[in-house]
C-alpha cells in the first residue's frame, strides 16, 4: 500500500513538473531562449487565481475561470516581454538569460507592492477538498484535478502541434529556422505565438499550484530549477520528452525520498541527471536534423 | 559568443545548467559569516551623541527579500513603539530619532548595515533581526563595537552575548512547555517534521532527549529543504508512522504546502494534531485558516491575549496600519523590546552601553503578553509560555497557559534529561 501510495505520489509530483516545463519546453526548444522569467509568469497566473476569487467569491466557479484567465494573464506578458526584450537578443542567449532574470526580480518585487508581502491563500473549491480512496491509496482530489489538468495541456498541445497549421510552422520553425523563413514562414509571427502558447501554459501551472502551495512572490523560483531540469533532461524541443522526463523525475524524487529524507533525494535526483547528461547530452528524445552542428 | 538557435542543443543545455546553479546559488543565500565585522573598528568609544534633544536609535530587518515578509511586520511594530514613546515624551526626555535600514534577507547584509548604524549612525542600540543566521553574522559586530542589538524572535537557544537582549522566547520557555503539554494530554508518540537548518534540528535534538527521558516514543523524524513544496511522500510518512501528535518546525512557505497536503490526505486535527513553533497569526492567512482550523501553537503572545496592554496595542496597531492587520509574537517581541530599551535606560540614566547592560537586570515593562522581565545575567526576559488553538476566525485562541512567567534558561541547564545537549 505504501508502494501505491508513494507511486501516486511520484505520478503527482511529475504533473507538476510536468505543467511547470510544458511552457519551457516549448519556449526553451523553439527558441532557445532561456526564460528566467518563466517562474514569474507561473506567479503572475497564481495571483490572477487569487484575484478571480476575490471577484467571484464561489471557490468553485472561480477556479475555472482562473484557468483560462491565468492562461491569458500569462501568455500577455511573455508576449510584452518577447516584443519589448527577448526578441532583440535572439542570438544572445547569455544576455537572454540575464536579462530575463533581472525581469524576474521585477516582477516579484512588483507582485509585492501591489499585493503585499505576506503570502495569501486561494481556498480550493469544495469537490476539490478531501481525498478519494481507491484500494487503500488515498488520493487527494487536488493532486487528480492537476494531474487531468496536466493531462488535457499536453494533449492540446499536442495537438496544436500535430494537428494545425500553427503547429506545423512551429515544428517547421524549431527544425529549421531559415529553411522555414525560406519556404515564406514568418518566423517573426511565428516566434511570437510560440512564446505566448508556452508563457501561458506557466499561467495555468500557477493556477494549478494554487491548489498544493501558498502564493507569494516568489512562489515561481521554488519551481524554475526542476523545470529546467526536466526540459534539459527531456530532450528540447519535443513535448514527448518532456512528459517522460516529468514523469522519470517526480518518480524518482519521491521513491529516494521515502526510502532516504528530502534533501538527500533532492541530491540523488541531481547526480541521476548529471549521469544521464554525461550519456546523452542532447537529451532522452531530440529532434533529428541535418545541420552541421 | 554567437550561437545559432536551431542548433546549439548541446550549448544551450550547458547554459541552462549554469543558470540553474546560479538560481540555486541566490535561493541558498550567502553563507554566513562576519564579513561586516571587522576588529579594527572596534573601539569602545561609542560614538553616540546624546548633547541634542534627540537621541538615534537603529531598527535593522529586512524589508526586501525573502525575510521581507515577516520581517516588515516587526518593522511595523517597532515604529509604532517609537511613535508611542515619542509621544509620551521621549527616552529620559529625549525624542528618537530612528535611522532604518535594510537586511535584505542576507546575513552579510545585516552584519554590514550593523557596522554602519553602529559606526557611521552613532545609534545608541540597534533593534532588528529575524533568522538565526542574521544573528548570528551580527553578534561578532556588536561585541566588537561594545554596542546593543534587541533580537525579537524565538530562537534555538544556546546563546546569550553581554551586547544582545534576546526577547523573544528561548526553548524552554517555547518548545519545552509545549511537550509538557503534549505529554499532558496524553501523547505517547511523535512524529518530527521539520526545515533542514539549525533551528528545527537543535529543537528536534532537544525533543528526543525530552521524549527519551518522559517515556514519549518518537516514530519518525522527517526534514524538509527550505522551501520545499512537495509534501506528499512526508505526509505519507507520517501517515503510516500513526503517532499521536506531530511536532512542527516548518519554516515559511513549506508550511502551506504541509498543511494543505495534510488536510488533503484526510488528516485532521481531532486524530492526529499538529503543534507548529513558527506559525503566528501572520501565516494564518497565508495557508488558508481552512487547512489549519483546530491545529495547535506554542507561543508566549496571541492577539487573542487578554490584557488591557493587549487591548490597546492592538487598536493602537490596527488603526495606524490597517483593520485587516493582526498582531503576532514576533511583532510583540519587537514592540516590548524597545519599551525594555527604554527602561533599562531610564533605570540606568543613561544610554552608555555599560550603563545600560548594568541596570538591565530586572527591569519589567507590562508587555501586550502580559508583565516581562529581563534577566541580568543571560539578557533574556521572563514569558509567559501559551499553548493555543487556531479557530476558525483565523486567529489562535489560549488553550494552556504555564504558571506565571518562566525564567529563561538558554542552555537548559536547569533540566537534568538535557545534560550533553548544550
Amino acid at each position: 500500500m505504501d508502494i501505491l501510495n508513494q507511486l501516486f505520489a511520484g505520478l503527482s509530483l511529475g504533473s507538476v513538473l510536468l505543467l511547470a516545463a510544458l511552457g519551457l519546453a516549448l519556449t526553451f526548444g523553439q527558441m532557445g531562449v532561456i526564460n528566467m522569467a518563466h517562474g514569474e509568469f507561473m506567479m503572475a497566473g497564481a495571483y490572477t487565481a487569487f484575484v478571480v476569487q476575490g471577484v467571484v467569491g464561489s471557490a468553485g466557479v472561480s477556479l475555472l475561470v482562473a484557468l483560462p484567465l491565468g492562461f491569458l494573464v500569462g501568455g500577455v506578458l511573455g508576449l510584452v516581454l518577447e516584443a519589448t526584450l527577448i526578441h532583440r537578443m535572439y542570438h544572445r542567449p547569455l544576455d537572454t538569460l540575464l536579462v530575463t532574470w533581472g525581469v524576474a526580480l521585477v516582477l516579484q518585487q512588483v507582485a509585492r507592492d501591489v499585493f503585499g508581502a505576506p503570502n495569501v491563500d486561494v481556498t480550493a473549491p469544495e469537490w476539490l477538498s478531501g481525498a478519494v480512496t481507491v484500494g487503500g491509496v488515498a488520493l487527494p482530489k487536488t493532486r487528480l484535478f492537476i494531474l487531468a489538468v496536466a493531462v488535457v495541456c499536453v494533449a492540446t498541445l499536442a495537438l496544436v502541434l500535430q494537428a494545425t497549421p500553427l503547429g506545423r510552422r512551429i515544428r517547421a520553425v524549431v527544425q529549421h529556422r531559415d529553411l522555414a523563413e525560406a519556404s515564406g514562414i514568418s518566423s517573426r509571427g511565428t516566434d511570437r505565438l510560440t512564446f505566448f502558447i508556452g508563457s501561458g501554459m506557466a499561467g495555468i501551472a500557477g493556477v494549478a499550484l494554487t491548489l498544493l502551495g501558498s502564493i507569494g512572490p516568489t512562489l515561481g523560483t521554488s519551481y524554475i530549477v526542476d523545470a529546467f531540469l526536466v526540459v534539459v533532461a527531456g530532450g528540447i524541443g519535443q513535448i514527448k520528452g518532456t512528459v517522460i522526463a516529468a514523469t522519470a523525475l517526480g518518480l524518482m524524487q519521491s521513491f529516494f525520498e521515502y526510502s532516504t529524507t528530502a534533501s538527500v533525494a533532492k541530491v540523488l535526483v541531481f547526480v541521476v541527471i548529471v549521469a544521464f547528461l554525461q550519456v546523452r547530452p542532447q537529451g532522452l528524445v531530440t529532434v533529428r536534423t541535418r545541420s552541421l552542428v | 559568443m554567437r550561437l545559432r538557435t536551431h542548433a546549439g542543443t548541446r550549448s544551450l543545455g550547458v547554459l541552462s545548467i549554469a543558470a540553474l546553479a546560479v538560481t540555486a546559488l541566490t535561493a541558498c543565500g550567502a553563507q554566513v559569516d562576519a564579513a561586516g565585522a571587522d576588529p579594527s573598528a572596534g573601539t569602545a568609544d561609542s560614538c553616540v551623541d546624546t548633547s541634542g534633544d534627540t537621541v538615534r536609535i537603529g531598527f535593522l530587518n529586512s524589508l526586501s527579500g525573502t525575510m521581507a515578509i515577516s520581517e516588515q511586520t516587526v518593522h511595523d511594530s517597532l515604529q509604532l513603539a517609537a511613535a508611542e514613546i515619542n509621544a509620551d515624551g521621549g527616552v529620559l526626555g529625549k525624542q528618537l530619532e530612528v535611522v532604518t535600514e535594510d537586511g535584505q534577507s542576507e546575513p552579510t547584509v545585516f552584519a554590514e548595515k550593523a557596522t554602519k548604524l553602529i559606526t557611521s549612525d552613532c545609534v545608541a542600540a540597534v533593534f532588528g533581526g529575524w533568522t538565526s543566521a542574521s544573528r548570528k553574522a551580527m553578534l561578532p559586530v556588536f561585541e566588537s563595537n561594545d554596542s546593543l542589538l534587541f533580537y525579537p524572535v524565538q530562537y534555538e537557544g544556546l546563546e546569550a552575548s553581554p551586547n544582545i537582549f534576546y526577547t523573544g522566547a528561548t526553548t524552554n520557555q517555547q518548545i519545552v512547555p509545549a511537550l509538557d503539554y503534549l505529554a499532558e494530554q496524553g501523547v505517547e508518540s511523535l512524529f518530527l517534521v521539520g526545515s533542514d537548518y539549525v533551528f528545527p534540528r537543535t529543537a528536534n535534538k532537544i525533543i528526543n532527549a525530552y521524549a527519551e527521558a518522559h517515556g514519549i516514543e518518537v516514530l519518525g523524524e522527517e526534514y524538509a529543504p527550505l522551501g520545499h513544496t512537495d509534501f506528499s511522500t512526508i505526509v505519507n510518512k507520517v501517515r503510516s508512522a500513526d503517532a499521536d501528535a506531530v511536532f512542527n518546525t516548518l519554516n515559511g512557505d513549506s508550511n502551506v504546502a504541509f498543511f494543505k497536503e495534510y488536510s488533503n490526505a484526510g488528516l485532521a486535527a481531532d486524530e492526529m494534531p499538529v503543534l507548529s513553533v513558527s506559525i503566528a497569526e501572520e501565516e494564518i492567512g497565508g495557508i488558508g485558516v481552512e487547512n489549519v482550523e483546530g491545529q495547535l501553537t506554542a507561543w508566549n503572545y496571541y492577539q487573542t491575549v487578554d490584557t488591557p496592554e493587549n487591548a490597546a496595542f492592538v487598536e493602537a496597531f490596527k488603526a495606524e496600519y490597517g483593520e485587516d492587520r493582526v498582531t503576532s509574537d514576533p511583532m510583540e517581541a519587537a514592540y516590548d523590546s524597545l519599551h525594555l530599551w527604554k527602561g533599562m535606560v531610564e533605570k540606568a540614566g543613561s544610554f552608555a552601553v555599560a550603563d545600560v547592560q548594568e541596570a538591565a537586570d530586572g527591569v519589567s515593562f507590562d508587555a501586550p503578553e502580559g508583565t516581562v522581565t529581563v534577566d541580568g545575567d543571560n539578557h533574556h526576559i521572563a514569558k509567559t509560555a501559551l499553548i493555543g488553538r487556531i479557530g476558525a476566525d483565523g486567529l489562535i485562541h489560549t488553550e494552556w497557559s504555564s504558571d506565571g512567567p518562566i525564567e529563561p534558561d538558554p542552555f537548559l541547564e536547569g533540566y537534568d534529561w538535557a545534560d550533553g545537549l548544550s
